[in-house]
């Protein structure tokens, strides 16, 4: 029996409009344009209003993933020294580049564009940094950034104040690499822009409340290319509006991206990029649907406010559930749960991910305890299939949708 | 009279009962799973219908589980071996029970209520720590066949623990042990004293414990180990070995029951 996805007709546009990012990134020397490195929630914003052409190296680790090009990758990486433990976005970039291989070439590009300056926030984890710095030793460059608190229970001003000061401290760096003075007006649309950009992505992801949903997990992860790297640009705002429309259009004429859904999962940790379409499958024979993430959700900042540019920045990268504690995260499970209809939440045990794995320290359980929801745990990796068993995770999501069933009718 | 079928095709061995209406079974069969599941499948099946005096008009309903579960072309249903392992435990044990199913490539941990219903269940990790490809390495490496093993754990009054968590380093450590002049029955009952540790760390016991699979079948040793490891005793269902089959036999009433008549 075979399940198909529904397209989404939006995505032929997302398509054209990743493909012209990347092009444009590409050129970037050639039309004078400088070029920044940026984690994937780093301050993009402040980037974009100095001028740079802003890469987030993340989006090459999940491509690289995706390809299932990584598998060959990462080992290379870890011949140099970099451990098979550590992040393997990490290891499967510096791979790519050791070994001169990207998904870029098949679009007929060269690998990732040099950077001018690696600006990172160690809000995700301290890999991000290491990676920076990786390139920053071989082309010699400035690797900057904000190094974030992490397990944090309230977001406070103290905490603010912090966070913004080594925002600003990036500035005058910054200003040397672009050549030129920041603008603080552009920084404000720039900001203006990205609030935005989240708020229609947020609308994307809430239409998944609806029963049966329009979209699962698995297409948010595609779908949210331009939420990741183009955010502070009005071609994601462009391209949202059209995505959110037809998904509003699927929930009024109560189409379902999985036929016949009976059972709603969330999805807490990582995305197994080498898998994606596979565990898509599986969960649509099942007629299960992935309708809710923190992954995908991670690029929700509805604390960006341009009219406080660096300390509304701070708290949006802040907030993040990712650098929270997790009492904290916690919370927002519950109320995911309760939002979106949630029957059973799958946790991904990311062995090179172990901040964005949150079942390593008894959290299931207490969520379970408040939600009274059951879960599964599938061990896996987001690049690394070396971590992950085809057979064992098969079986281990099929027990839980046969649990779940159980408990649903 | 009409029978029903449960096949449970594993990393290892392939296991079929055939039973009544009321769960009496009347016919099982055991097989390596070989590389053709759809082969074998036929073989146990017709095999242990003809010992039973029963052809295959007669069966009424039939279901497959099992890393093969998908290769069985004429079970019309199938279920997981976590599903399966609990409704065979549960049949024979009605009431809160854990059941631990330790299998040649994985092991499970499954919570049943009162009612049968499961709370919850376990897989171990991608890795062969224990379960049975971990005692196999072990026999290899001590150059004594699997099925001695039970009688040399048996033998043996002392506690040689192997402290690494990779069957590959606990093999190693394994010739270290050989090297020091250990009887081969201490290092036996310490492999399998490395597979109780592994299935504790899993979870932890709700109700009785209840133990299944092939190497509890085989080794009842491990499974009076396994017990003492969760200070109680591991209660063994008949034939441990058949119980997620015998569990997929019960869903294939279950299932027949459902349909409209």
């Amino acid at each position: 029996m075979s399940a198909e996805r529904r397209d989404i007709e939006a995505t032929k546009k997302m398509k054209g409009l990743m493909g012209r990012y990347f092009t444009e990134l590409m050129s970037g020397p050639e039309s004078g344009r400088k070029t920044a490195w940026c984690t994937s929630v780093g301050p993009g914003e402040l980037l974009h209003a100095l001028g740079f052409n802003v890469y987030y190296p993340e989006n090459h680790g999940a491509m690289l993933g995706a390809t299932r090009m990584a598998t060959d990758l990462i080992p290379v990486a870890n011949a140099r020294g970099f451990s098979p433990d550590i992040c393997s976005y990490l290891t499967s970039d510096i791979g790519s580049y050791l070994k001169g291989e990207s998904p870029f070439n098949k679009m007929n590009l060269p690998g990732p564009p040099k950077a001018d300056v690696l600006v990172f926030n160690t809000n995700q984890c301290r890999d991000v940094k290491d990676w920076f710095q990786f390139y920053a030793r071989e082309w010699n460059v400035p690797c900057i950034g904000v190094h974030s608190p992490r397990a944090v229970g309230d977001v406070d001003k103290i905490i603010i104040e912090a966070v913004a000061k080594q925002i600003k401290a990036l500035v005058p760096t910054l200003e040397m690499v672009a050549g030129c003075k920041l603008d603080m007006d552009k920084l404000k649309e720039v900001i203006a822009l990205s609030k935005r950009c989240t708020e229609l992505w947020k609308g994307v992801l809430k239409t998944a409340v609806a029963v049966p949903a329009p979209l699962t997990f698995f297409d948010e992860t595609i779908q949210m290319g331009p939420a990741v790297v183009l955010r502070g640009t009005q071609e994601a705002i462009d391209y949202y509006e059209v995505l959110l429309a037809e998904l509003e259009q699927r929930v009024a004429d109560g189409v379902a991206a999985v036929e016949g859904e009976t059972c709603r999962i969330y999805w807490e940790g990582m995305p197994i990029w080498g898998k994606l379409s596979a565990l898509a499958g599986q969960f649509a024979q099942l007629k299960t649907a992935v309708v809710a993430s923190t992954y995908c959700n991670s690029w929700v900042f509805d604390d960006l406010d341009p009219d406080d540019p660096f300390e509304s920045m701070a708290r949006a990268y802040t907030e993040l559930f990712i650098c929270r504690s997790d009492d904290r995260k916690e919370r927002y499970m519950q109320e995911m749960i309760a939002t979106f209809s949630i029957d059973g939440v799958l946790y991904h045990d990311a062995k090179t991910c172990p901040n964005n794995s949150n079942n390593r320290y008894d959290l299931p359980r207490r969520v379970q305890e408040r939600t009274g929801k059951p879960y599964v745990v599938v061990n896996g990796d987001l690049n690394d299939l070396r971590l992950y068993s085809e057979e064992q995770t098969r079986t281990n999501i099929e027990a839980f949708v046969e649990q779940l069933a159980e408990g649903v009718n | 009279m009409k029978v029903y079928c449960g096949i449970d095709i594993g990393a290892s061995a392939a296991k079929l009962v055939v039973i009544d209406g009321a769960g009496r079974v009347c016919a099982q069969g055991v097989q390596r799973s070989g590389i053709d599941y759809t082969r074998t499948a036929d073989t146990l099946l017709d095999a242990a219908l003809a010992n039973a005096g029963l052809d295959r008009s007669q069966v009424a309903g039939a279901v497959s589980t099992g890393y093969g579960r998908d290769n069985v072309p004429w079970a019309a249903g199938k279920m997981t071996e976590i599903a399966c392992h609990g409704k065979g435990a549960w049949f024979h044990f009605p009431q809160p029970i854990t059941v631990i199913d330790i299998g040649a490539q994985d092991s499970k941990v499954i919570h049943l209520d009162e009612t049968g219903k499961r709370q919850s269940f376990k897989m171990n990790r991608k890795c062969a720590a224990g379960t049975g490809a971990f005692i196999e390495e072990i026999a290899h490496r001590l150059a004594v066949d699997v099925a001695q093993l039970n009688g040399l754990a048996a033998k043996s009054a002392v506690d040689v623990p192997l402290g690494s968590f990779c069957t590959v380093f606990a093999a190693t450590e394994v010739l270290e042990k050989i090297r020091k002049g250990v009887a081969v029955e201490d290092i036996v009952k310490g492999a399998f004293s490395s597979v109780v540790k592994r299935i504790v760390e899993m979870d932890t016991l709700t109700g009785a414990l209840v133990a299944t699979g092939g190497v509890v079948a085989h080794n009842p040793v491990l499974a009076h180990m396994l017990g003492k490891a969760f200070s109680t005793e591991a209660l063994l269902p008949p034939e441990p070995q058949f119980t997620g089959a015998f569990g997929a036999a019960l869903f294939a009433i279950e299932k027949n029951n459902a349909q409209p008549a």
